[in-house]
């Protein structure tokens, strides 16, 4: 299913297993295709303008807010779907938590290079999560089910072994990352990649707009200045 | 009962127990939602002071990865959630206890100095930030303690 995003961007709907869809109906995978345009390398330091942006969501973002921010409307949402799927948010932090105490533990939102300066300063704007994967490694479109019993995630030889009924976003035929989880080995984008497929997880409580806009911001700031 | 009925009711009843399973989830789901909420409440008013990491229960409740949860896990994860929210409301609730007394403590060691000779009353136990000491010390030093001359002087305390 396809639609346009407010913002203008060309967002797709992932699909969903059967039991998902039946269970978590208000999960959505929002998924959008984004070409590079900036010159540099997406591991390479970030351009000035997005370390500025990172700088001033550093001084907004204080410990005050870093506190509260569990009970934004945002990551609380997050808070309960984490609950919902068996994780307890006060051991496997949401996003924008682990963000936040980076932040506190670092003085600042440390740059990590391109697209992580890009990724983190969606996050942090919206609440939203957004993963990048690398367009090339990706077969058909993506969704989310559960994993089958010693399923590899990713294509690599050295893919971690899955076990059965994890949440996954996958693609046609491949486990590619865990719900909320890191990527698997070898389809993250890389410091050369050109084309990226961005997404990010809705859930019961969160706007679309904010997801949106997540994936607008991402997807604008990695078009170019 | 005739033979008819009986299949209808046999066909039937698997899909009466999906439906009232499915409605329990979605109860259950709703309960969770609340109690996290409550809970998220509950730690942002009492930080710095409280932390669900304190609690004992905190660090074993995962259950390992993002996985659609049985009706079982789903009552687990609300009975676990409801315990923390009242272990946290118990904490915060003498935690404000604490902060009373402190703040009378407090009071009468400003009345009456001489009575609390060198106590110390961190600001942390009024609810106050910062790492300020309250402390009933002689004036004047060696000659105030001889002499019976004590006050409450509040320090930065602060490295």
């Amino acid at each position: 299913m396809r639609h346009g995003g407010s913002s203008g961007t060309e967002l797709e709907l992932g699909w969903r297993a059967r039991e998902v869809e039946q269970e978590l109906p208000e999960l959505r995978l929002v998924v959008a295709q984004t070409q590079v345009g900036r010159p540099s390398s997406l591991t390479a330091d970030s351009p000035p303008g997005i370390e500025d942006r990172l700088r001033e969501l550093s001084n907004r973002f204080r410990g005050a807010r870093a506190v509260g921010v569990r009970r934004e409307p945002v990551p609380a949402a997050y808070r309960v779907f984490f609950r919902h799927i068996g994780l307890d948010p006060d051991v496997v932090q949401t996003p924008i938590e682990a963000a936040a105490l980076q932040r506190m533990l670092h003085g600042g939102f440390l740059s990590g290079g391109l697209l992580e300066d890009i990724l983190l300063i969606a996050l942090v704007d919206t609440g939203v999560p957004v993963w990048a994967l690398d367009s090339g490694a990706v077969d058909g479109p993506l969704g989310i089910r559960p994993s089958g019993e010693g399923e590899p995630l990713g294509r690599s030889s050295a893919a971690p072994l899955l076990p059965a009924g994890r949440l996954v976003v996958a693609d046609a035929s491949t486990a590619l990352a865990a719900l909320f989880g890191e990527l698997a080995p070898g389809h993250e984008a890389g410091a050369g990649t050109r084309r990226l497929t961005l997404f990010a997880i809705q859930v019961d409580g969160v706007p679309s707009l904010y997801v949106e806009q997540a994936l607008w911001t991402c997807h604008t700031a990695l078009a170019g200045p | 009962m005739t033979q008819s009925e009986q299949l209808v009711i046999e066909c039937g009843a698997p899909a009466q127990w999906e439906v009232a399973e499915r409605a329990a989830r979605s109860s259950l789901k709703t309960q969770v939602a609340r109690l996290e909420r409550e809970l998220s409440a509950i730690v942002v008013d009492a930080f710095p002071h409280l932390s669900p990491a304190e609690l004992p229960d905190a660090t074993g409740a995962a259950i390992g990865g993002p996985c659609l949860l049985t009706l079982e896990a789903l009552e687990r994860t609300r009975d676990r959630l409801a315990g923390r929210v009242q272990d946290m409301r118990r904490l915060a609730a003498e935690r404000v206890e604490h902060e009373r007394f402190s703040r009378e403590l407090l009071e009468r060691m400003k009345l009456e100095p001489g009575r609390y000779k060198f106590v110390r009353l961190p600001v942390r136990d009024l609810g106050q930030g910062g790492c300020g000491v309250w402390e009933v010390r002689p004036r004047l030093g060696l000659i105030g303690m001889l002499a019976g001359w004590w006050q409450v002087k509040l320090s930065s305390g602060c490295p």
